[in-house]
């Protein structure tokens, strides 16, 4: 166990200095750079800003500059937030982002788990339809409209109730996570609700729950020691990068909330070329892709003991 | 109906909320070049001459000045004030003006210097900074000597890279100045307690500031950023902000809301530009007096646009900019095309003669949605009255930027808002040396005109050659107007005295009160 | 007690039978047996049904309906669907000089309060070309506000829309702000030049809907503009599902739209959820080295940044400006979506290969690609096949994003997804935008969940055996 994990997560370095690698070069062959600007400055003025910023240099030395200062920790000064650290920028909003998506996750996936077993339990009668219904109408509309929607209930609600008591927008209290979580949960839950469906449907079949039935042991105890048990792969299989990309990924979200997370700055910052805040967050939402993948990897070995990972 | 609750606005504290549409990206004012860290910057610190509630340039650190052809003079005011207590001098005024040339700030606005003495030279890297024709005389007198007769320049220095900083201060903080709030020092009617990056800041009272009694403000809370026009009219309507922007769509949600809808027009001007590099088709004048004839200038703002405020895209100079003694475009009026098919249809046939046949012509837009409609707009028309093929290239953001540098376009949707308030900061914008003249069109007689108002301090001489540039501009179809910007917006009806600029800190705060 | 011991005598041997088994039906291949049970499941046959029937709807459709889906009318922006209108004929426009004061000065101190002005009414017949209005002067007022609501205003502070301003020698306005034929709220306040007077009047009219003879050409109402007279009626063009907010029609557009959207949405996934099978597939059945080091490429291209790499495709594929690039967005949606799928893929593999019937087949002699294919592939059935619903609508909408960006259909050419993001701006007042072409992108996703649905029990071997 020890040794397959010093493994991946040797392998996981190579594939983040790999994705850094590639970022950089795209970024550089992509047109435009981080200094231009609605209004043109003269060339004098440019020559001044290439050469504070180091871009006037080839760009193969900046390349093994960046390395360098990766190596160290340090991705620089972001080009948009002329004074604020990559690190500081990643540092202070990162957890916020976490946050949001954990708790969308922890909705998803007890969503998920639960309406995608009921679907199975009832297959084919009322909860079945209703359920899948309301799944096609989750992944089929976007999740713009549903962040707009959900804003919407909530200024409706206060105003029946004459006084704000949720906050429709904002960061810092439970109240303000509910509703920006859940609509960054839906897409996953919806996904999670048909993986489960199905893997359940699948394992409802097999001799053992058969056996288990024929044995006289309760459907409680089948569902939750025998169905679920096998039937949660897929989903595991989904979450972990469904983890990553939630917690990085909630651009809409975060924009629709004004919520202070790392989701915006990914989007801003290609389209504004921010060098170093691109390579920053790329680089940090790559290493915690990897670890994430790493850990559900280990999980399988866990859950289903028959599974061979070397 | 909306919930009037005490966060949005409190008559008791005097304090209001709002919201911004971004994270400030830079509150260093040598090099602060958006409208955010501007209008943030206008209320936190102050220069040596400020704008009245109406518009009209009044003293501000400066009590008084004097200009000659030669030099313009100020006498600073006794009790002006840092917020930590020590006196604003002439001496903080120069080392800020000599940052913002200094080539090692790479300032983009060090340009707006360019009337000092070997302001130009130095950010060139040709002088050293200590050359710059500003001088503390003593600690109350700034003498500036000037490159060149500038009658416009006490209306320059408002604008906020003429910011007084002080070296100490700046100088202690390294390059963590502006970098959060306790990383800056305030001259302005407001100070900055508190910030956390893209979530909020506050703005309180600052007692040191010299009309502290006169500001009824006690503190300016800034608690939601987000560029969401929706979500910022559901916390208006939540009563949480006191002021918004509306768009195209979320104002008829407001008006069913039963909010005042107020109006402003922004001064920016958006035209269509053509590139007139040799070879291009749009090189060729004919195409582009056709081009000329054949819209309605009423459609783009009534049907396409449809919100309240745009005005009629008539000609480069917005209505607002000042002549000799009225209105710019009172006095010299635009020269109309209107919509004329017959016009259009003879100057296309004689665009045909000379090309041999039209090319699908391509417009680059940017990737927003106004900019992707107004561009679909444009094609329909092309293509349904003169039978011209257009493309739409949309861009993201710095590709558009890339291509309209390297000129990759045929017809680009461009707009300027104005620097300063002077006829200048639109009319050099064709001159061929400016770099914002993207489509590279050159034409000696407009350059001559634009040396002429530099180089002038008559005004009747330096509006005559505006106004013939004006009519050049519409002669040879330099550029086709399409709007002056306007926006909507709402304010909570609680909140009087706030002014709306079209240069400056906008919307301004400063003059504002709260009524119960 | 005795037990039985069986002695020879008590056996005695079954004559042949040559013809039991024709008894039984007859025996169907894996494949054969699927699609007898795929024709017989209901959820499969609806699901084909609606497939067929969005097929009709994208290339017979515009057949039946040939309206040009790029054909704008700025008169009829986001109209409702509703039944066909009537509307007069009028002159062109021509521009108005208004109503002003000579001699006027301003006046020379501003007053505490101002009467409400007078005379505030309509100068000719308000049309949806334009409606004039003209008052009589306001003794002390240095200008005019205008406003215009859609309902009657309760007070000063529900005017309505600021349309615009006038100088105090303007005694006249001409609004030609996006007009309806409905009924309008006009108010008027008298200003210094800079703030209002808290008084205003009110003015009610509802604009006829104009046509001018040119205009009339152009929709294809009439040939020749000779053929009408000012004052004669026309019944303008008729929009089942309304339209858009450049006037174009909701249902041509749609039927266009169809077109990309549902050729991306259904190629697209197909594409990447095979490569995604086969990637997976083979990580998951030899472990190992292998799987290490296909996965780790999986990863990597996950964690690319998604905007970035498509202005690169973009760039990279050399579309000209303006262009329609399908087929690279295609490539590029697929290069980009295989990863999840190949995920999942291999991991169901890693847990079936464990299987006793694996383990079984292969002691009978079976090679790795029969055992893949036969075996192992289509007992992931199940996951494959939601993978499958899934990408459709995320194909759609993805495609939407790219030709936000420019990559993918260049304007005016429509896509559902790009619909959608128009629609949901002006979802509040007017959902039709939004609601139609939503609903075809659920009924689409809806068919393939349903088809997936009917393959799942057609084809998995353990559900089979509940019936």
């Amino acid at each position: 166990m020890l040794a397959y994990t010093l493994k991946r997560l040797f392998a996981g370095v190579i594939t983040v200095w790999f994705i850094a690698t590639a970022t950089f070069i795209a970024m550089h062959q992509v047109p435009g750079d981080p200094l231009m600007n609605d209004k043109a400055v003269s060339a004098e003025i440019r020559a001044n800003l290439e050469a504070k910023y180091g871009l006037d240099k080839p760009v193969t030395e900046q390349y093994f500059i960046f390395l360098g200062n990766m190596l160290s920790g340090d991705f620089g000064i972001s080009f948009t937030q002329q004074n604020r650290r990559v690190n500081d920028i990643i540092r202070d909003h990162f957890p916020i982002s976490a946050i949001l998506g954990l708790l969308a996750i922890f909705f998803a996936a007890t969503g998920g788990v639960l309406w995608g077993a009921l679907t199975a339990i009832y297959r084919n009668r009322l909860p079945d339809i209703v359920i899948m219904f309301l799944v096609i109408l989750g992944i089929s509309v976007p999740s713009f409209v549903f962040a707009a929607l959900g804003q919407l209930f909530l200024v409706n609600l206060n105003s029946l109730f004459g006084q704000s008591i949720i906050p429709v927008a904002g960061w810092g209290t439970i109240w303000h996570m509910l509703m920006p979580s859940m609509v960054l949960g839906l897409g996953t839950m919806a996904l999670l609700t048909r993986l489960m469906r199905s893997s359940m449907l699948e394992v409802v079949n097999e001799d053992y729950i058969k056996t288990a039935r024929a044995k006289g042991l309760s459907p409680t105890r089948i569902f939750f020691r025998h169905q679920l048990r096998n039937a949660i792969l897929p989903v595991i299989t989904v979450l972990g990068p469904q983890i990553a990309a939630i917690t990085t990924g909630g651009f809409v979200v975060e924009l629709v909330f004004a919520i202070p997370g790392l989701g915006r700055y990914f989007v801003q910052a290609v389209q504004q070329l921010d060098y170093t805040v691109i390579m920053g967050t790329t680089v940090f939402y790559g290493a915690f892709l990897v670890l994430m993948v790493i850990i559900v990897d280990i999980l399988y070995g866990f859950i289903d003991p028959r599974v061979r990972l070397s | 109906m909306a919930i009037h609750a005490s966060d949005a606005v409190d008559f008791e504290s005097q304090t209001l909320t709002i919201a911004l549409t971004q994270e400030p990206p830079q509150l260093n004012s040598t090099k602060a070049t958006d409208q955010v860290s501007g209008t943030l910057l206008g209320h936190l610190m102050q220069g040596l001459v400020r704008y009245d509630r109406r518009g009209k340039v009044i003293p501000g650190v400066a009590e008084r000045w004097e200009m000659d052809e030669k030099t313009a003079t100020f006498w600073l005011r006794e009790d002006a004030k840092w917020s930590d207590g020590k006196p604003v001098t002439a001496h903080d005024f120069v080392f800020a003006w000599q940052r913002v040339v200094d080539p090692k700030t790479a300032s983009e606005y060090a340009f707006i210097l360019a009337p000092i003495l070997n302001a130009a030279e130095i950010n060139e890297g040709k002088l050293p900074v200590s050359q710059l024709g500003a001088v503390a005389l003593d600690d109350r007198t700034l003498q500036v000597n000037l490159a060149r007769p500038t009658a416009y320049f006490v209306k320059l220095a408002v604008f906020i890279t003429f910011y007084p900083i002080r070296q100490d201060f700046f100088e202690s903080r390294g390059d963590q100045y502006a970098a959060e709030a306790k990383d800056l020092l305030y001259n302005g009617p407001f100070k900055l307690t508190e910030w956390t990056h893209s979530a909020s800041l506050k703005m309180v009272k600052n007692e040191h500031y010299w009309d502290s009694e006169n500001i009824s403000l006690n503190a300016i809370n800034v608690d939601y950023i987000t560029a969401d026009t929706r979500a910022r009219l559901n916390l208006y309507t939540d009563g949480k902000i006191a002021f918004t922007r509306l768009d195209g769509e979320t104002y008829k949600d407001a008006l069913s809301q039963r909010f005042r809808i107020r109006r402003f027009t922004t001064g920016s001007t958006f035209f269509l530009e053509y590139n007139h590099r040799p070879g291009k088709p749009t090189d060729n004048r004919n195409l582009r007096k056709a081009i000329q004839s054949v819209f309605d200038p009423d459609e783009m703002v009534n049907r396409v646009l449809a919100t309240p405020g745009n005005l009629r895209g008539e000609s480069l100079f917005p209505v607002w900019i000042n002549g000799v003694n009225d209105k710019f475009r009172k006095e010299y009026p635009a020269p109309q095309a209107g919509y004329n098919i017959k016009e259009a249809k003879r100057y296309l046939e004689l665009a045909v003669k000379e090309l041999g046949s039209i090319p699908p012509l391509v417009l680059l837009v940017s990737d927003s949605p106004t900019a992707t409609k107004q561009g679909e707009y444009i094609q329909g028309v092309l293509l349904n009255k003169l039978g011209i093929e257009l493309k739409i290239d949309v861009q993201t953001f710095k590709q558009r930027l890339a291509k309209m540098t390297s000129g990759e376009f045929d017809i680009v949707g461009a707009g300027w808002g104005p620097d300063f308030d002077d006829i200048l900061t639109f009319g050099d914008l064709f001159a061929s040396w400016n770099m914002n003249n993207r489509g590279r069109y050159n034409n000696p007689e407009y350059d001559r005109l634009v040396r002429l108002t530099m180089n002038s301090t008559d005004p009747k001489t330096r509006m005559d050659a505006m106004g013939k540039a004006q009519q050049i501009l519409f002669d040879d179809a330099v550029i086709l107007p399409q709007y002056e910007q306007g926006v909507i917006y709402l304010l909570n009806p609680k909140i009087k005295g706030v002014a709306r600029r079209v240069i400056g800190p906008d919307p301004d705060f400063t003059y504002a009160r709260i009524v119960p | 007690m005795s037990l039985f011991e069986p002695t020879a005598a008590d056996f005695e041997p079954l004559a042949r039978q040559e013809k039991t088994e024709q008894i039984t039906r007859p025996s169907l291949s894996y494949w054969q047996d699927a699609w007898v049970r795929l024709k017989k499941n209901t959820r499969a046959i609806i699901s084909l049904g609606i497939i067929v029937l969005l097929g009709i709807f994208t290339l017979i459709g515009p057949l039946l309906w040939s309206v040009n889906p790029a054909l704008q009318n700025l008169n009829q922006v986001s109209q409702a669907p509703s039944w066909a209108k009537s509307a007069v004929v009028i002159a062109p426009y021509q521009r108005w000089n208004g109503i002003r004061l000579d001699n006027y000065t301003s006046p020379d101190q501003t007053f505490t309060s101002l009467p409400a002005p007078t005379g505030f009414s309509t100068a000719d017949t308000p049309t949806t070309q334009r409606v004039r209005l003209a008052w009589d002067q306001v003794p002390g007022a240095d200008g005019y506000n205008v406003y215009r609501n859609n309902r009657a205003p309760r007070d000063f502070n529900d005017l309505g829309l600021p349309l615009g301003s006038t100088y105090g020698d303007e005694l006249s306005y001409e609004d030609r702000l996006s007009l309806e034929p409905r009924e309008y709220y006009y108010s008027l306040v008298p200003t210094d030049g800079y703030d209002e007077y808290e008084v205003y009047s009110q003015l009610i009219l509802t604009p006829a809907l104009g046509l001018t003879p040119d205009e009339a050409v152009e929709r294809e109402l009439i040939t020749d503009p000779h053929e009408v007279n000012i004052g004669d009626y026309l019944t303008i063009e008729f929009h089942p599902l309304g339209t858009d907010y450049l006037g174009r029609d909701m249902l041509a557009r749609l039927m266009e739209g169809a077109r990309v959207s549902l050729f991306i949405g259904i190629v697209a996934p197909f594409l990447f959820v095979l490569v995604g099978i086969i990637y997976g597939g083979f990580a998951g059945y030899f472990g190992g080295r292998v799987d290490g080091l296909l996965m780790r490429f999986a990863e990597f291209v996950v964690a690319l940044p998604f905007l970035l790499f498509m202005i690169l495709f973009k760039i990279a594929f050399g579309i000209g400006p303006g262009e329609s690039g399908i087929m690279p967005m295609l490539l590029a949606l697929v290069l980009l979506s295989w990863p999840s799928t190949a995920r999942l893929v291999r991991g169901q593999v890693l847990q079936i290969r464990e299987e006793g019937y694996i383990e079984a087949a292969r002691l009978l002699g079976a090679k790795d690609h029969y055992l893949v294919l036969r075996h192992i592939i289509p007992n992931t059935m199940g996951v494959i096949l939601v993978t499958l619903t899934f990408a459709v609508p995320a194909a759609i909408f993805t495609e939407a994003f790219l030709s936000f960006i420019g990559m993918g259909v260049a304007p005016p050419t429509p896509s559902w997804g790009s619909m959608c993001n128009e629609g949901v701006k002006t979802m509040l007042s007017h959902p039709h935008e939004l609601i139609f072409p939503a609903l075809l992108i659920s009924i689409t996703v809806l068919a393939f969940n349903l088809l997936g649905d009917g393959l799942t029990e057609a084809l998995d071997s353990k559900m089979r055996s509940r019936d």
